[in-house]
């Protein structure tokens, strides 16, 4: 038990905490932009994978690490534009075409593993980069500034996301399209552009956090490899009420109690493991069920835009 | 009426496209030269199982056992193996079990403790056809199955030998365990791996952890993570989420002991030995018995006295001194032999 106070320990919970967050910074922060702009995209699980995919093929056979980025981005642009064309032009059902999306990102994921990479195998993925100076803060230091680049990029997008939302024209369309299209559209703002633009961001930022996870944390592709994390990181978005930093608190929340139920298992504090690997999740039930009611949520989330018809 | 048709042909677009990418039953590929005399029906057999055959674990231990008697038995034309993967939903496996029953397959295997209740189920509608599972011991004899074998992997038993092992190659004596869920042939190897690895040294630390879920890669890389963190330089850990783990003990050089299938291909330089998992001597009892009119009512075990159960160093791995070697063979011999207890 006491092995759980050490400074060690600390430094390895937080460590932890920031490099599970990574995938789902991503994610939900790419989901947010998506939302605020009234487009629900259930399917950021199945762009994951694809990006995990996409990533991880390019650095195996290029050996390119940028090379996997781009990839990444591309392919999750891509499915981006597919998701825009189904739920902004089709005017689909935001939440079956999102399940479609997932589907499609697991199964097409999956065969193009088989058909060209076929086995289990690692790539050299970006290593850790300590900070000089920072990172030899006692405790803190080691936890917070020694990762791979993609971990800082990860954080370095919230307060990129907030100033873009917040901050400047795009952001005020952005908003103006998730609150009220039709009085945005009356005033000139184009909102059909505006959210496919949008979800295309997203889906390239749910494939980063693919990428993040198969080209960095892990190094590996598997089948199926994302195990829910898309589901989660929009459930974080409701969590965080819309805003980039409530959004990267709640993922901070979570990521450090998945942390923390790994320590109490490995100290053996005597909590069975079944019990331990769903703290973060009822957790999760928990905090979104004593959420105030959906303060910031988009008005116009997940309803079509079809020009004179309210 | 229209609008009933609608619904009903939505529904089956879903269902097709839920199937595909859930993984649907293969359809056995039509022989390759139908217009060549054939002398004998090829044996068919249908395994279903939770993970991809490529898992480097579990599916394809039991893949690798049945492509060899396939092999042996004269190829496609002797054996017709059809193969559902990445079933881990039991209600998509529990169809595809049933399909393959009904399909003139002499032998449905249900390759995953977690398949048992369906498996069941569908062995009472199709007496005439065998059913095999595991890992588990229940043959249904009590409830008057007679088309059901069961097999079971006595995986403490390396467990034992391969805890030996990392107790010898640990020098900060601490060693970490990355195990899925806490039950059937995953925990029994843990716990025979943490007893080896005290048999050797006392005083050593086992930490154990469970990531909950079979197939999370991601949990199972984090899980490695903090055993590092925690001072672990040696670690194990089962079931197909294992190569998630096995990527950071290669980043942060800790040294790996597998089990199920071998695993040095993904990390040669850090994978120190293996548990294989040998279902070819099972299988083709199995299939004997079959072929002789006997279709259920054995429960096997894999043990390393009967050879189901190997434990192969890699080769590439340079560390495997003379010692090691010994103390391996002298747990073997003593599991083998009974006068070492593995769980009692």
């Amino acid at each position: 038990m006491e092995q759980l106070f050490t400074l060690t320990t600390l430094t390895g919970i937080l460590h932890s905490t920031i490099r599970l967050a990574t995938p789902y910074l991503f994610a939900s922060l790419g989901e947010t932009i998506s939302q605020r702009s009234g487009v629900l995209n259930l399917g950021v699980e199945g762009q994951m994978l694809m990006g995990a995919f996409a990533a991880f093929f390019v650095v195996v056979t290029t050996g390119s690490l940028l090379g996997g980025v781009v990839a990444a981005i591309f392919v999750g642009a891509l499915l981006g534009l597919l998701m825009a064309l189904v739920s902004v032009s089709f005017r689909a059902e935001q939440g079956i075409s999102g399940i479609g999306m997932y589907l499609l990102g697991l199964g097409l994921s999956s065969l193009l593993f088989r058909l060209t990479l076929g086995s289990v195998q690692s790539v050299r993925g970006f290593a850790e980069l300590a900070l000089p100076g920072l990172s030899s803060i006692p405790v803190l230091g080691p936890a917070l500034f020694k990762h791979s680049l993609l971990v800082y990029v990860a954080f370095a997008l919230v307060p990129l996301v907030a100033y873009l939302l917040n901050r400047t024209t795009w952001g005020l369309n952005i908003r103006a399209v998730g609150d009220n299209p039709q009085a945005a559209d009356t005033l000139g703002v184009p909102v059909i552009a505006i959210r496919y633009a949008t979800v295309t961001v997203g889906g390239a930022m749910a494939a980063m956090g693919g990428a993040s996870l198969s080209i960095s944390a892990v190094n590996i592709f598997q089948e199926n490899m994302t195990g829910g994390i898309g589901f989660i990181a929009v459930a974080l978005v409701y969590f965080g009420g819309w805003r980039p930093v409530g959004v990267m608190l709640g993922i901070l929340l979570f990521s450090l109690v998945s942390a923390l139920q790994i320590w109490l298992q490995l100290v053996g504090i005597g909590i069975p493991s079944d019990l331990a690997v769903m703290l973060p999740y009822i957790l999760t039930i928990i905090a979104l069920a004593l959420a105030p009611q959906r303060t910031g949520q988009p008005a116009a989330l997940t309803r079509p835009f079809n020009r004179g018809m309210v | 009426m229209f609008k009933h048709g609608t619904t009903v042909a939505v529904a089956f677009v879903l269902a097709v496209l839920l199937t595909a990418c859930g993984g649907a039953p293969a359809t056995p590929a039509a022989p390759a030269n139908t217009d060549a005399p054939v002398a004998t029906e090829p044996f068919k057999v249908a395994v279903v199982m939770p993970s991809a055959e490529t898992d480097l674990a579990w599916s394809q231990a039991m893949i690798d056992a049945l492509r060899s008697i396939q092999a042996e038995m004269g190829g496609e034309e002797a054996m017709q193996i059809s193969i559902s993967e990445n079933m881990f939903n039991v209600t998509d496996a529990a169809a595809a079990l049933r399909d393959y029953a009904s399909a003139g397959n002499q032998l449905v295997i249900a390759h995953g403790t977690q398949y048992g209740t369906s498996m069941f189920e569908v062995a009472r509608d199709f007496p005439e056809v065998s059913f095999a599972w595991g890992t588990a011991t229940d043959t249904g004899e009590a409830e008057g199955f007679t088309n059901v074998f069961s097999y079971n992997a006595s995986a403490e038993e390396g467990g034992y030998v391969n805890g030996v092992i990392a107790a010898m190659l640990s020098t900060s004596n601490i060693v970490g365990i990355v195990g899925p869920v806490e039950a059937g042939d995953a925990k029994a190897y843990i716990d025979g791996f943490e007893q080896g690895v005290l048999s050797m040294k006392p005083d050593a630390t086992v930490n154990k952890t469970y990531t909950g879920s079979f197939g999370d890669t991601a949990a199972a890389a984090e899980a490695a993570n903090t055993h590092i963190a925690a001072g672990a330089d040696v670690l194990t850990g089962s079931a197909q989420q294992v190569v998630g783990a096995i990527g950071v003990a290669k980043e942060r050089g800790a040294l790996w002991l597998g089990t199920q299938s071998s695993q040095a291909s993904l990390a040669p330089d850090i994978v120190v030995a293996t548990q294989l998992y040998d279902w070819t001597g099972v299988l083709k009892d199995i299939i004997a018995k079959i072929q002789a009119g006997t279709l259920g009512g054995t429960a096997y075990d894999l043990t390393l006295e009967n050879g189901g159960l190997k434990i192969v160093f890699n080769s590439e791995f340079p560390g495997v001194t003379p010692e090691m070697q010994a103390a391996v063979d002298t747990a073997i011999q003593g599991i083998s032999s009974g006068t070492i207890t593995v769980l009692p």
